[in-house]
């Protein structure tokens, strides 16, 4: 399967991800051969198999519905470039108005 | 060409868990910022997420009440966006395999029933919240919300007008609140709602282009945003234009909507099944022990007011609109078996108290012991229920009962036949030619001579009492 320069640029874009033009290419070429290489799984008969979300065959690992004590105000903004008032600081997200 | 509208609903209900949906953090609301986080959370690497067994409780019983199907095998998904209040990059939700599936609610809009489909519930988390500062050129971030359990539930495009809308929302809130799942108020964003709207030519199946509306804060927003977008909607159509699959907000100042600025025009969340979490197994024996816990739902318990307490269908619906308020009237029902009485009472004197101090009922100063004495006074003629209004706002700002105010006042009113005859005499006697007109036939006149009787004690005689011992003296 071939990916396009377009298809990396829009995956890119969805991960936030910056990429020269020899980034772009080199991983157009990265992308499709690991695409294509996936693709061989098409081969195997999945007739009558159910999908499977985990590899673990464990279910229902719940916990009860009670508050633990953890990281103080401080700490949580502790490790942030930029903050204020124990809050994060971050650029300003364009108003919605 | 005449329009209908179509309308769904997805609406996303905080579940009143103590902790977080995936981490032990607490809930509550108005905390100083960032003071309910952990590294789960905060999106710390390395931490990972385990679920909270009473949201997913939560989740199967409201399912339940929705009258939905219960999966048995749900998977939890990541959601893919950035924002800076999602801190993972990811959301935990349900995609295609949501908890809930294929439900109802029944509801009864101006006098005709209507049915709403829903078509799915599902389990996720909540984002935390950003503040816009006016200057500076940042914004702030607080992510104690983050993680909070959501249950998000979908309504099939089956609402055809803002009323409708209004309806679907106010049941389902009621049976949120009473399935004590959710506190239900949409001011502090607990209750969030988000109306699909669309128009199509009355007679097509096809549905048409539909608009999103966010930023919904109240029940008169949800009427006044629906009705607001079905008429632009309409001009648009009537004038030949398109609509655009957008969403848009609702400005509450301008009272209309308006496109949303939004660089991710097309999502693509890319969704996959998250790793972090094992699948969950819910069986029909859990199940069933979930819905021996349901309490009467606020439809039954309406119905079981009309028929048990022979309520009228609006005195019941008032009564009901709440667990608390309901519990509050069978609580006085059980000591004073006078239901329409108490009805009467609750709905005009308590309600306009507890709605002016903005005081939910379960926290009213008035408590139904109380309440009850009052009522039981007027019951057996000790005094006027005019009076009982009289002291009713004094009950509800002072400590003193009933009957003490009923004493410092000297409301008592005057029933000792003796008393009464003496001033009736008098009355009979300086209106003589009234009662000349009464016993030639006129027998609306009573009324003034009833009330001649009332001046006469000050108000303080037993209008029935008297009417009674009046007709009696005048037959004579």
């Amino acid at each position: 399967m071939k990916l396009s320069q377009q298809d990396v640029e829009y995956v890119a874009d969805l991960a936030r991800l910056q990429v020269s033009e020899t980034e772009k290419e080199q991983l157009s070429h990265h992308l499709s051969s690991i695409l294509t290489y996936m693709e061989e799984l098409n081969q195997v008969d999945t007739e009558g198999v159910s999908p499977m979300a985990s590899v673990v065959s464990q279910a229902n690992v719940l916990r009860e519905d009670e508050v633990r004590e953890s990281v103080t105000q401080e700490q949580a903004v502790g490790n942030a470039p930029a903050a204020k008032d124990g809050m994060f600081q971050v650029p300003k997200i364009i108003s919605d108005r | 060409m005449t329009f209908e509208t179509v309308i769904g609903l997805e609406v996303h209900a905080q579940l009143r868990t103590q902790s977080k949906m995936f981490c032990g953090c607490a809930t509550e609301f108005g905390r100083a910022p960032n003071s309910q986080t952990c590294p789960v959370c905060l999106g710390l690497p390395g931490s990972l997420p385990v679920i909270n067994k009473r949201a997913v409780e939560m989740a199967i019983r409201t399912g339940l009440a929705l009258n939905c199907s219960i999966r048995s095998t749900n998977i939890f998904a990541r959601k893919h966006y950035f924002y800076p209040d999602l801190p993972k990059g990811y959301q935990i939700s349900q995609y295609e395999e949501p908890i809930c599936e294929e439900g109802w609610i029944d509801l009864n809009v101006n006098g005709s029933s209507k049915r709403v489909r829903i078509c799915r519930a599902h389990l996720e988390e909540d984002a935390g919240k950003n503040i816009h500062a006016n200057e500076g050129g940042h914004s702030y971030v607080d992510l104690n919300r983050t993680g909070t359990p959501l249950l998000e539930i979908v309504t099939e495009p089956d609402m055809r007008s803002a009323d409708e809308v209004v309806a679907y929302l106010k049941s389902l809130r009621d049976l949120l609140v009473y399935l004590d799942v959710c506190d239900g108020n949409m001011e502090e964003g607990n209750l969030r709602c988000e109306p699909n709207i669309s128009l199509r030519p009355v007679g097509s199946e096809t549905l048409g282009t539909k608009v999103e509306l966010k930023n919904i804060n109240s029940f008169k927003n949800v009427k006044d945003s629906v009705e607001y977008e079905v008429k632009r909607q309409t001009k648009v159509l009537t004038e030949g234009g398109t609509i655009h699959q957008e969403t848009r907000l609702w400005n509450i100042e301008l009272g209309q909507t308006a496109v949303m600025r939004s660089k991710e025009a097309a999502h693509d969340y890319r969704y996959f099944p998250d790793p972090d979490l094992l699948p969950l197994s819910i069986n029909d024996e859990w199940i069933d022990e979930l819905r021996g816990t349901l309490q009467e739902l606020p439809q039954a318990r309406q119905q079981r007011f009309i028929t048990e307490h022979g309520l009228p269908e609006y005195d019941a619906g008032v009564l009901t609109s709440s667990r608390e308020l309901a519990d509050y009237f069978e609580a006085c029902v059980k000591q004073f078996a006078e239901p329409k009485t108490v009805s009467n009472f609750m709905m005009g004197e308590l309600l306009r108290e507890l709605n002016q101090a903005g005081t939910p009922v379960e926290s009213s100063p008035v408590s139904s012991e109380r309440l009850v004495e009052l009522l039981k006074l007027v019951h057996n003629g000790t005094i006027s229920l005019k009076a009982a209004k009289e002291i009713f706002p004094e009950m509800y700002t002072g400590e003193k009962s009933a009957a003490q105010l009923v004493d410092e006042k000297g409301l008592q009113q005057v029933s000792d036949e003796g008393a009464l005859e003496h001033m009736i005499q008098e009355v009979l006697k300086n209106n003589a030619a009234q009662v000349d007109q009464y016993r030639g036939g006129k027998e609306t006149v009573l009324g003034f001579i009833v009330g001649q009787v009332m001046k006469a004690s000050k108000g303080k005689a037993n209008p029935q009492k008297v009417s009674e011992l009046l007709k009696r003296a005048l037959s004579s």
